[in-house]
């Protein structure tokens, strides 16, 4: 018997069977289905991470707290100064605070936005740029000047079909003076607005915003790509020195760069995708469990005709065969119906949903093969079924 | 040429604690050319014999030489192998694959050959379904034939390999008279052209179409007899249809 006709015949049972064969396969086009969007999903919104932090600026080092309870955060103004006057291959630093979820009030009301606290360098560091009046400058830092720069959200929000320069707003209790408004930025890919924000003299939010005299990160431009290792040792440097830590002593502070500021960023995502694509996977061995139910079925309800098969000369390996090349088939099919599903889906999600969506061919085909796998794993019990029946026990099968 | 040889065959089973001797010791030979009926009560090992003459089952002692094969020693595969290419199999309850073409039954035994022969099976399919007069027939499925004419898509599936010889169990078993009659004709066509045929059956009027008979009782051959007063069933199909005919036409009278 040949690859072909075995093919043809199995075919033609699968094709017998429509609406059961299409359950069958239900499990296993819902598996690969959702294995392919998931990841999909997931490297989409890691490319998107990727982009929006490539684009935070050239040669970028942050220095964050280390990972564990904010009280361990250690990083001052102090720090700041002392890496400026220290660090050699800099072009430009801003310490930074933010506070999340500050009422900002004025003009027509209030607005819910981030307030930045930062330096006047930080703009350059973050390629940001001014659309009217000007950026507030070192001596608006060194007077604690109460000077505010409006995203186009919050002023929009604030200051509907108005000028907002040289209003005032107020944060918590301190009244501010507008004198700058960003050009927008547009949002993430996540949704985030980049432009609902405030920004301030980070010495005026120390002073008068914040509880603790501590900041939340320090960012640095270097001046050549080349030199990052170097500015990122001689920072660290810096930075165990300003704390006095003694040679044993973790740093208690994380420096990054900016592809390690990527893969932090994408850490969740990419840990969520991980476990998103398992539950799919689960998924698809139920699938799976499913073809071994119908295929089990399938042996008993034919057992007359693999009798029939045997007294005409069937040999127990063509019986077997037959009945895995069926869920190898069932499985395939479900398989590339699930592929063609997920394909249009991830672009239904990125096209009506603006959702990064991101379908890779490394994946279609692990998930087509191990459709096949699950085919034959769970095809192999009962084609082996069918395969060791008695032929006289199997012809007189009622 | 002896085509069939058994010597001293035994068969036992063993169910629970009790042994069933269903053949003991058992002795047969069939020629080319023979058309032989095997008779007997139920439990007289007939389906026993049936079996183990179509290499279904293997005999717990003795030898069945097949064609100048040995098959004692067969594997199961060198059994399927053997029923493929030297035996044809018709059954009481035809056994054809539902749902599917007659042609498509009877390439049945062509899709496991293993002979390696070069002959195109649709072609050959179609010249035996054209041997037992269905050559008007070969998209039909079983369910759209009536039980003779699937019956002859049964034998065209047992004669498409030109086996050595056609084991055929109560052929008639679930056909009416005038089926039976065309079947046996049938049947009786085929042996004429030299085919052996061994059958299994209960009716004394159907084995009285065959050449020799073989009652068996309690696992052995009781007696074994040529038929003397051998019927034609091609005529007694005519003969039947005139009965018929002048009954119809007396009714239609009344």
């Amino acid at each position: 018997m040949t690859f072909a006709k075995l093919v043809r015949a199995s075919a033609l049972s699968i094709f017998r069977n429509k609406m059961r064969s299409f359950l069958t396969s239900l499990g296993i086009i819902i598996g690969v289905c959702s294995v392919i969007v998931m990841v999909a999903v997931g490297t989409g919104s890691q490319a998107q991470i990727k982009k929006q932090i490539s684009s935070m600026g050239t040669n970028l080092i942050m220095v964050m707290p280390p990972r564990g309870p904010r009280e361990a955060n250690r990083l001052s103004m102090a720090d700041v100064e002392k890496i400026r006057s220290e660090a050699s291959y800099l072009s430009a630093i801003s310490g930074e605070v933010r506070l999340s979820g500050s009422k900002v009030v004025g003009g027509s009301g209030y607005w819910s936005t981030s307030v930045y606290g930062i330096e006047p360098d930080f703009i350059e560091i973050r390629n940001w740029a001014v659309q009217s009046g000007e950026f507030f400058t070192d001596k608006d830092l060194a007077a604690r000047s109460k000077v505010a720069v409006l995203g186009t959200t919050v002023a929009a929000k604030l200051f509907p079909g108005e000028d907002p320069m040289g209003k005032s707003v107020r944060i918590g209790t301190t009244p501010f003076t507008i004198v700058g408004m960003l050009s927008s930025k547009g949002s993430t890919g996540m949704g985030n607005d980049q432009d609902d924000v405030v920004m301030v003299p980070l010495n005026t939010a120390v002073n008068r915003l914040m509880r603790d005299r501590t900041i939340e990160s320090i960012e640095m431009s270097v001046v050549r790509e080349d030199l990052m290792d170097e500015a990122q040792a001689e920072i660290t440097a810096i930075l165990r020195e300003s704390h006095k830590l003694s040679a044993g002593d973790d740093d208690d502070f994380d420096v990054m760069n900016q592809s390690e500021i990527i893969k932090t960023a994408s850490q969740t995502s990419q840990t969520l995708t991980t476990l998103l694509a398992a539950i799919a996977g689960v998924s698809l061995m139920v699938g799976g469990i499913g073809i071994m139910n119908i295929m089990l079925v399938s042996v008993t309800e034919r057992t007359r005709e693999i009798g029939i098969r045997m007294s005409v000369g069937a040999r127990r390996r063509d019986i077997l065969l037959q009945f895995l090349s069926e869920s190898v088939i069932l499985s395939l099919l479900g398989g590339s119906i699930g592929i063609l599903l997920a394909l249009g889906l991830s672009w239904a999600l990125k096209t009506f949903m603006s959702m990064p969506t991101l379908v890779s061919p490394a994946v279609i085909a692990a998930s087509a093969g191990f459709a096949a796998a699950v085919g034959i794993f769970f095809g192999f019990y009962p084609a082996r079924k069918a395969a060791n029946l008695y032929p006289i026990d199997a012809l007189r099968y009622e | 040429m002896a085509m069939i040889e058994l010597r001293r065959i035994q068969r036992r089973y063993v169910v629970g604690d009790i042994v069933v001797r269903a053949i003991r010791g058992l002795d047969l030979d069939v020629d080319t050319g023979e058309f032989v009926a095997i008779m007997g009560p139920s439990g007289s090992g007939k389906s026993t014999l049936m079996n183990t003459l179509g290499c279904l089952d293997k005999p717990t002692e003795g030898s069945y030489v097949l064609d100048g094969l040995e098959t004692s020693k067969a594997s199961p595969d060198e059994f399927a192998d053997l029923r493929n290419g030297k035996i044809g199999f018709v059954f009481q309850g035809f056994n054809l694959l539902s749902r599917t073409s007659a042609l498509e039954n009877v390439e049945l035994p062509l899709f496991y050959d293993r002979s390696g022969s070069k002959i195109d099976p649709k072609a050959r399919a179609k010249a035996a379904l054209e041997e037992v007069g269905l050559g008007d027939r070969l998209d039909h499925k079983p369910n759209q034939l009536s039980g003779g004419q699937q019956q002859r898509v049964a034998i065209a599936r047992a004669m498409v390999k030109d086996p050595a010889f056609i084991l055929a169990d109560e052929p008639t078993g679930n056909l009416d008279t005038e089926m039976t009659m065309e079947v046996m004709s049938l049947f009786q066509e085929l042996n004429d052209r030299g085919v052996t045929i061994v059958m299994v059956t209960h009716e004394p009027e159907v084995a009285a179409y065959t050449k020799r008979i073989i009652t068996m009782r309690d696992g052995a051959i009781v007696s074994d007899a040529s038929v003397t007063d051998r019927r034609r069933a091609s005529d007694d199909l005519e003969d039947w249809k005139k009965k018929h005919a002048a009954l119809a036409v007396a009714e239609a009278a009344v």
